[in-house]
């Protein structure tokens, strides 16, 4: 299974991002092969529309689960119906090694 | 919507398998279950299902059409598409503080999605207001 966390950075101690559209990095973190991916986020200044666009990049990557500080009101109903599992964190405090490890539990 | 069947369809007693059932879409079983099953006015029924009064009044007289035909002649119905997203439940976890939600509804939540606690609590209020914001982000 693929889990995409939003990361403020290229590297596992980087912290959270708490925006999902506009974060800086994505982490496409795959538990079987516990293989990590850092994709900058091409859209990151884009002016509109930056959370569609990243739903759509996430989506192409096969994810099943998104890790963040915040959904905007357009990918609720886009990821529903996707089917992906939004998982809401309100810790700007943990790196992605920490959300790795928490997924591993 | 709020509340996908948990079944595909309805079949008659004593009738052979025939190969033209009544297809319902979803939003007509919902048009259903909210006037007749939940018993809201057509003006509260519309706003749940995010569509105008007109609009609703239309899906509603083409759901009952369509479970007359299948009453009157012995059809079956079968439920499918039709332009609905389904709202997902969501769930706090008391152990990581984090929330998620369930896109997968038959399935029982009994562990957090992220750190696998068993300690999860259903959220009862309008989940607009965790992490989801209306900016657009």
């Amino acid at each position: 299974m693929k889990v995409c966390i939003t990361s403020s950075g290229n590297s596992p101690d980087s912290k959270l991002d708490n925006r999902f559209g506009r974060c800086s990095y994505f982490v496409i973190y795959d538990t079987v092969t516990l293989g990590m991916e850092f994709l900058p986020n091409p859209y990151k200044e884009i002016e509109e529309g930056a959370g569609t666009a990243s739903v759509q990049l996430i989506a192409s990557r096969g994810v099943s689960k998104i890790v963040s500080g915040e959904f905007g009101i357009k990918i609720k109903p886009l990821l529903d119906s996707l089917k992906i599992q939004m998982i809401v964190l309100k810790n700007e405090e943990k790196s992605i090694q920490d959300i790795v490890d928490m997924l591993n539990h | 919507m709020n509340n996908p069947p948990h079944f595909r369809g309805f079949k008659p007693i004593g009738m052979p398998e025939e190969n033209h059932p009544v297809v319902m879409n979803y939003e007509e079983y919902e048009a259903i279950r909210l006037s007749d099953s939940v018993l809201l006015g057509q003006v509260k029924a519309a706003q749940a299902m995010g569509v105008s009064r007109p609009t609703f009044a239309r899906i509603y007289e083409s759901a009952r059409r369509k479970v007359a035909q299948a009453f009157a002649e012995g059809k079956s119905i079968v439920f499918e598409g039709g332009k609905v997203y389904f709202d997902s439940e969501w769930y706090s976890c008391k152990n990581c503080s984090c929330w998620f939600n369930h896109p997968a509804k038959e399935d029982k939540v009994t562990e957090c999605a992220l750190c696998g606690s068993s300690d999860v609590e259903q959220y009862k209020e309008d989940s607009q207001q965790i992490g989801i914001t209306d900016k657009d982000c």
